[in-house]
C-alpha cells in the first residue's frame, strides 16, 4: 500500500490549549487533506462533540489542558460517543502513556508532533469500524449471515429524527466497503449511528444484568429483552456489555489489592511467580534500556516494540508509532474458550482491537461519578476505586494478577462476580500459552512487570505513583527513595533529566 | 542578503537554537501561507511571554509551589517544540527535574537548593529564550 496515502476529507477535531500547536496541528492536518477543526478548550470541544454527534470522525487532545483533565475529556469521549482519540504530550513517562491507555486512548503521541504520524491516524478511525462490525457479528450465535439478519435489527443515530430505512442503508453500505474494499479508506465519511449511554439508560442496563444474574444464557438479546429500550440494538448492549464487564473485572482485581493492602500477602503466589520470572527473563531487553529507549527521545514517538505479527485489521500497513501496539498483543493472545457462562458467540469480541479494553477502562472513573446507586447493588460498596490512585495501580495489578486465578478473593459471593471470576479464569491460560507460542514482542508489558514485581509491597505500588502524591514520599525516609526502587530512579536518570 | 539569510539559520542551527522541528514548519509553508513560519514564532513568543510572566509572578510570592512551576514549566516546553526551540526546551527540562526533585525534598536545607537550581535555570532560560527572539527576529527581517 502506497506509503503517503491517507483518506481525504476524514474529520478531525483537535484539541489543544497551545495555541501555537493549534495552528501547527491545523496546517499539518490540512496537508493531509483532512478537514481539520481545531479548538481551544476542552469543555468547548465535548460541547462540539456532543452536538453534532456524527461531526467529527476522530478527536487528537492534548493531556494537559487548564479547564479540564484530557484523560477525563478522552473517557467522555470514548464512552459517550464512541470515536478514536489520540492524546498528545510532550511527555513520554511510560506512567502517562498506560493512563492513557487505561482511559482509551487509541494512540500516545509525542510531541513535536511529525507530519508522517498525522498520515495514518485514519487508521485508527478504520480499525474502529472494522471492530464495530465485528461487534455486531459476535452478537449473533453462530456468527449467522449478516446480511439475512440486518433485516431483524433497528438502529438508532444520534438524533431521534432518524429514519430506520435510511440507517440500515448506510450501514449495509459501510459493511460492505469496508469487507470488500479496505484499500479505500474514504468510506471514514460515511456516517455511523453512535448511541449515547446516559446514566438512565445504563442503569437499566445494569438492572436488567442484575435481574437476569448468572443465568447461563445471559446475554445481549436478554439484556436488551429486560431493557425494554425500542430504539437500541442488540450490538448497542453487546458492546456496552464487554465494556462493563471489563470495568467489573477491574473492579474485582482492586478488591484483592485492598485485600492485601497490608503488604503481607503479594498478588503473587509461588507458582505464579515461577511464570512471571521466566516470562521478565524471556525478554532481553534491559528494563532501563526501554524506558532510555522511549523517553530520551523527546522528538520522536514513544518507542515501543514492533507490532505483534498477528494484525487484527484485515490490511496491511502496519499502524506505527502507536503506543500501544505492544499492548494490543496482549489482548491478542488471550483466546477466550467459550465457557459455559455465556454464549460463545459473545466472547469471541474479547481478542478484538485494543479498543474495548481501553474503553473499559474509560468505564469505571465515568460510571463511578454519576452510576454509583446502581453499581452498589451488583458490587460490594466498599469496592469503589478512585480514579486518579487507584486506575494505575489497579492496571499493574492486572498484569501481575492475570496468571493467578487462584488468589481471586473468595469472600465474594455475588453473581456477576461470579461471571466474571469464571472470565478471568480463562484468561491465564491462554495467557499463559500464548506468551510461550506466540513470537510477540511483550517486553514492554514485561517492563511493568518488572517493576510490578520488585516489591511485593502494596506500599511500593503507591510509591510509583509518587508524582501524584508527594506527601507520601515525603514521610518515607530518603534511602527508600533510591534503594528499594532502583529501576524507577534509573527510569528517571535515563529520562533525560539529571540533577547537577 | 539571501546570504546574511543562511548564515543567520545555519548559526542558529549550528548553535542548538532550533532543530529540526523549524525544518518541518518550513515545510509546512506554501503558497496558501506563504509567512506560516514567521506567524508561527510570532504566535509562540507572544504565548511564551504570557508563560514567562506566569512563573516570575509564582516565583515572586516567596514560597516555591513546586508544582505549580512544573505545571508552567510543562506548557513552556511544549509550547517549545513547536518551533523548535530546542536550548529553551533544555532549560525547560531541567527546570522540571528540579521541581520534582524539590518536591520530594524532605529537608528544608537541600529544598532551597533545589529553589536556587530553579531560579538559576530560569534565568538561563530567560536569556535563551531571548536571544532566540532576537535572532530569529533577524532571520525573518533578512527573508523579506
Amino acid at each position: 500500500m502506497d506509503k503517503g496515502f491517507s483518506p481525504v476529507g476524514l474529520r478531525v477535531l483537535v484539541v489543544d490549549d497551545d495555541p501555537t500547536w493549534l495552528k501547527i496541528l491545523e496546517k499539518m492536518l490540512k496537508k493531509c487533506s483532512y478537514e481539520v477543526t481545531t479548538c481551544g478548550l476542552a469543555r468547548e470541544a465535548l460541547r462540539l462533540l456532543r452536538e453534532r454527534k456524527d461531526r467529527y470522525d476522530i478527536v487528537i487532545s492534548d493531556v494537559n489542558m487548564p479547564d479540564m483533565d484530557g484523560f477525563k475529556l478522552l473517557e467522555h469521549v470514548g464512552l459517550e460517543l464512541d470515536l478514536p482519540v489520540i492524546m498528545m504530550s510532550v511527555d513520554g513517562e511510560t506512567k502517562r502513556v498506560m493512563k492513557g491507555v487505561q482511559h482509551g486512548a487509541c494512540d500516545y503521541l509525542l510531541k513535536p508532533i511529525r507530519m508522517k504520524e498525522l498520515k495514518i491516524i485514519w487508521q485508527h478511525v478504520l480499525r474502529k469500524k472494522l471492530q464495530e462490525v465485528r461487534d455486531i457479528e459476535g452478537c449473533y450465535e453462530g456468527g449467522a449471515d449478516w446480511f439475512t439478519r440486518n433485516d431483524e435489527t433497528h438502529y438508532l443515530g444520534g438524533g431521534e429524527d432518524v429514519s430506520f430505512g435510511r440507517k440500515r442503508k448506510e450501514f449495509d453500505f459501510e459493511k460492505k466497503l469496508l469487507l470488500q474494499d479496505e484499500s479505500d479508506p474514504s468510506s471514514s465519511t460515511s456516517k455511523k449511528a453512535r448511541v449515547v449511554w446516559s446514566f438512565e439508560l445504563h442503569q437499566k442496563f445494569v438492572n436488567a444484568v442484575n435481574q437476569i444474574g448468572c443465568d447461563h444464557k445471559a446475554g445481549p438479546k436478554k439484556i436488551l429483552d429486560l431493557m425494554n429500550v425500542p430504539w437500541l440494538t442488540r450490538e448497542n448492549v453487546a458492546s456496552h456489555l464487554q465494556k462493563y464487564r471489563l470495568y467489573l473485572s477491574r473492579l474485582e482485581k482492586g478488591k484483592e489489592l485492598k485485600c492485601y493492602s497490608g503488604g503481607v500477602k503479594n498478588m503473587d503466589s509461588p507458582p505464579k511467580d515461577a511464570e512471571f520470572s521466566s516470562l521478565i527473563h524471556k525478554g532481553e531487553t534491559d528494563p532501563k534500556q526501554l524506558a532510555s529507549s522511549s523517553v530520551s527521545d523527546p522528538s520522536s514517538d514513544v518507542h515501543m516494540p514492533p507490532k505483534a505479527k498477528k494484525t487484527r485489521v484485515e490490511f496491511d500497513p502496519p499502524i506505527s508509532s502507536s503506543a500501544f501496539d505492544s499492548l494490543i498483543p496482549w489482548d491478542d493472545v488471550i483466546e477466550p474458550k467459550p465457557t459455559i457462562l455465556y454464549e460463545s458467540s459473545f466472547l469471541q469480541q474479547q481478542p478484538l482491537p485494543s479498543q474495548s479494553p481501553y474503553v473499559a477502562n474509560s468505564a469505571p472513573t465515568l460510571m463511578e461519578d454519576e452510576m454509583k446507586p446502581s453499581y452498589e447493588t451488583c458490587v460490594n460498596a466498599d469496592e469503589f476505586l478512585m480514579p486518579q490512585d487507584k486506575n494505575s495501580t489497579v492496571i499493574l495489578q492486572d498484569l501481575v494478577d492475570l496468571s493467578a486465578p487462584s488468589v481471586i478473593s473468595s469472600n465474594v459471593t455475588n453473581d456477576t462476580e461470579t461471571m466474571l471470576r469464571s472470565l478471568n479464569w480463562e484468561l491465564p491460560e491462554s495467557h499463559h500459552s500464548g506468551f510461550i507460542d506466540t513470537d510477540l514482542d511483550f517486553s514492554w508489558i514485561q517492563n511493568e512487570h518488572f517493576l510490578a514485581n520488585t516489591s511485593g509491597n502494596f506500599q511500593n505500588f503507591q510509591f510509583q505513583d509518587y508524582s501524584c502524591s508527594p506527601s507520601l514520599l515525603s514521610e518515607l525516609p530518603p534511602h527508600l527513595w533510591f534503594g528499594n526502587e532502583p529501576e524507577e530512579y534509573t527510569l528517571m536518570i535515563d529520562n533525560g533529566l539529571f540533577i547537577s | 542578503m539571501q546570504r546574511q539569510v543562511a548564515l543567520i539559520k545555519q548559526s542558529l542551527f549550528d548553535q542548538g537554537y532550533l532543530d529540526e522541528q523549524f525544518v518541518e514548519l518550513e515545510e509546512l509553508q506554501d503558497d496558501a501561507n506563504p509567512n506560516f513560519v514567521e506567524e508561527v514564532a510570532t504566535l509562540y513568543f507572544k504565548d511564551s511571554a504570557r508563560l514567562i510572566s506566569n512563573i516570575e509572578q509564582a516565583l515572586e510570592r516567596g514560597s516555591f509551589d513546586f508544582n505549580r512551576l512544573d505545571n508552567y514549566m510543562h506548557q513552556f516546553k511544549g509550547s517549545s517544540t513547536s518551533i523548535g526551540a530546542s536550548k529553551v526546551k533544555t532549560e525547560c527540562t531541567m527546570f522540571r527535574e528540579y521541581c520534582r526533585v524539590g518536591n520530594a525534598e524532605v529537608f528544608s536545607l537541600f529544598r532551597t537548593c533545589d529553589e536556587c537550581r530553579c531560579l538559576r535555570t530560569f534565568k538561563q532560560l530567560k536569556k535563551e529564550h531571548a536571544t532566540l527572539r532576537k535572532k530569529l527576529e533577524q532571520y525573518f527581517q533578512a527573508s523579506k
